[in-house]
């Protein structure tokens, strides 16, 4: 393995052994949550992993912290194989999930993050210090001594935040940590997240989300992840160019009769389209090889008494990204997902 | 680092254990509850014997009641943590990633349950001494022989909590119940609350193959020599042998514990069981 690499996996994967259901015997009996990872992640490195719920990120985050073993392939972080050197990797690494409310509720904000400092070896001193510093570049400061129980999810979710990096970790894991947060808290958030990379060449930083901003405006390279595969692998602006001589336009349309996206698939140039209703109208994406095939779209509208109320041509985004490799929406594959009818 | 951690769990342990009332509330149900404990002992016994407390039953029966209260706090104690993190607070995925020796971790959240127990068992003792004639005379107690014994004790229970804790790792759904099962199990079978003579022959070897019996009848040979010397089940044994007995069934209990435990680590990493929560 290169020494420059924080993070390293070869044909990474995880099978899920489901129960029984004696009811269901037609019922799959193993899930794969993720297959045939290979991801290198340089040191110091803001290194995101984008996707839906159910893609696989927090099952992979599990795997490169120690709480989960592979069922095939290898990963190493900091240089130490994380299935078979855990003593090794634990002193380099810390982890915060978003979304949820864990923390000793009995405990003050102050001697919940004192606990850990303890059990990551810091003096009492200098741990209190780091805390103080913390508390306040989180705006915490006046609740320090309030009960972790007695805060909302956003500050008890700020305070998890802070121990995961108040022990000043090599490789840092943050598993949708902007999740249950307001836009003020996640901007905030977001602006610390990028300042603690820059501060030091050293600390490595993975982070798992589902917000396209988030992982566009913060990382340097994105791994885009679906039904436990990376499908793309690169800086947001290199993964949003491949789409760039492609054309993207929005459509606002009123159409009296029935619209389907089939209507335009098959006209030659259009490479996806996707039908939303919208407000009692219907908006239209086109991803289309070249802008001149706008034409043939619109004169199809037209022969389908089909009123345009708004045309946009836009950037691409990593939404577009994600559609153009998936082949809809994150929030469709989603929901296929959780419906059980995906691909 | 490992003593700091081992310092810190204890000190999480004592705020968990003392944080659900105020302080003096905390002592009035601390001195109450083994009272309450010992008393339902003392009327059952009343009622068999019908009042015959110089029987040298009555204080083996009180002693080994008392002490037992330490089986299920410290097993308990340890092997509790697991559940207490992982479905409660939801931290154990965090503990399992920092640097700290999970084992002594666990053990470290059971000191607050060792010193609460022991606040009963005093309380159970005193109260025993002072009021029903259970014969213990302070300057008769072969007291570095209890502190030893004792402390082997303590040491043993921890290890059978850790070996309950790796099982609880592999459990999910009421496996809280698993510590109060096995101390339940182990309490007939001990010599806690009647000599082995009474039980059956062929359920005597269960005793005998108990290392909570060996504990029992050092703990009462130092506080009470003449009580134990009233039944003849540990008799032809010497302190010494005794000792050593409970000695070497603390090192097998230390191999079990570390093969169980680091088994059922392994396993609970394999089936993704380290932050599973069931919401019950």
């Amino acid at each position: 393995m290169s020494a420059d690499y924080s993070i390293e996996t070869e044909s990474l994967g995880r099978v899920y052994r489901l129960r029984e259901n004696k009811k269901k015997k037609d019922q799959p009996r193993e899930l794969v949550a993720l297959s045939g990872v290979n991801l290198q992640v340089q040191r110091g490195e803001l290194f995101g992993l984008l996707g839906p719920n159910g893609a696989g990120k927090t099952t992979l985050i599990k795997i490169l912290t120690t709480l989960l073993a592979p069922s095939t392939g290898w990963a190493k972080v900091a240089g130490y194989d994380v299935h078979r050197e855990t003593v090794k990797v634990r002193p380099l690494i810390n982890m915060v999930s978003g979304g949820e409310s864990s923390g000793y509720g009995l405990l003050t904000v102050r001697e919940n993050l004192w606990m850990f400092s303890q059990f990551y070896g810091m003096q009492s001193a200098e741990a209190y210090k780091y805390i103080d510093e913390l508390l306040a570049t989180f705006g915490l400061t006046d609740r320090a001594n309030t009960k972790s129980a007695d805060l909302s999810t956003g500050l008890r979710q700020k305070m998890n935040i802070i121990r995961g990096f108040m022990t000043g970790p090599e490789v840092l894991f943050l598993d949708e940590p902007t999740l249950g947060l307001d836009v003020g808290a996640s901007r905030d958030v977001r602006g610390f997240v990028r300042r603690w990379t820059d501060e030091n060449p050293r600390r490595t930083l993975l982070l798992t989300t589902h917000t396209m901003v988030e992982a566009d405006e913060l990382c340097d390279r994105v791994a885009i992840i679906n039904r436990g595969k990376v499908l793309a692998c690169d800086t947001p602006a290199a993964l949003k160019h491949e789409l760039q001589q492609e054309a993207i336009f929005n459509l606002d349309v009123s159409a009296q009769n029935g619209l389907e996206a089939a209507h335009f698939e098959t006209l030659p140039g259009v490479h996806k389209v996707q039908l939303t209703p919208f407000d009692g109208h219907s908006q239209l994406q086109f991803i289309l090889a070249e802008e001149a095939v706008l034409s043939a779209v619109v004169n199809t509208l037209t022969e389908r008494d089909v009123t345009i109320l708004n045309l946009t041509k836009r950037e691409p985004t990593l939404e577009d990204v994600f559609v153009t490799l998936v082949g809809r929406s994150m929030a469709e594959e989603e929901k296929a997902g959780s419906n059980g009818n995906g691909h | 680092m490992n003593l700091r951690s081992f310092r810190t769990a204890a000190w999480l342990g004592w705020k968990i254990e003392s944080n659900w009332t105020d302080p003096f509330l905390f002592a009035v149900y601390s001195i109450i509850k083994p009272l309450a404990g010992a008393a339902i002992l003392v009327v059952m016994y009343s009622i068999i014997t019908k009042g015959d407390f110089t029987n040298p039953l009555f204080p083996y029966i009180y002693l080994g009641n008392a002490f037992y209260m330490y089986v299920g706090a410290v097993m308990t104690g340890v092997s509790w943590a697991i559940i207490d993190d992982r479905e409660h607070y939801r931290t154990l995925k965090y503990m399992y990633v920092a640097p700290i020796r999970i084992p002594l971790y666990l053990i470290g959240r059971a000191v607050a349950r060792f010193l609460t127990g022991s606040f009963s068992v005093f309380i159970t003792i005193v109260f025993g001494a002072l009021f029903l004639h259970v014969p213990i005379e302070v300057a008769q107690v072969d007291w570095l022989l209890f502190s030893v014994s004792l402390l082997m004790g303590v040491v043993l229970l921890a290890l059978m909590g850790l070996t309950l804790a790796g099982i609880t790792l592999l459990l999910a759904r009421h496996s809280d119940y698993l510590g109060d099962a096995v101390a339940g199990g182990l309490y007939l079978f001990s010599g806690a609350v009647f000599p082995l003579d009474v039980l059956p022959a062929w359920l005597r070897p269960i005793g005998y193959a108990m290392p909570i019996t060996y504990w029992l009848e050092l703990l009462r040979r130092s506080l009470v020599g003449s009580v134990a010397q009233a039944f003849p089940t540990l008799a032809s044994l010497s302190n010494n042998q005794l000792l050593a007995i409970l000695g070497g069934m603390i090192v097998l209990a230390a191999f079990i514990a570390v093969i169980t435990f680091r088994y059922c680590d392994h396993q609970a990493r394999e089936r993704g069981y380290i932050d599973r929560t069931t919401n019950y």
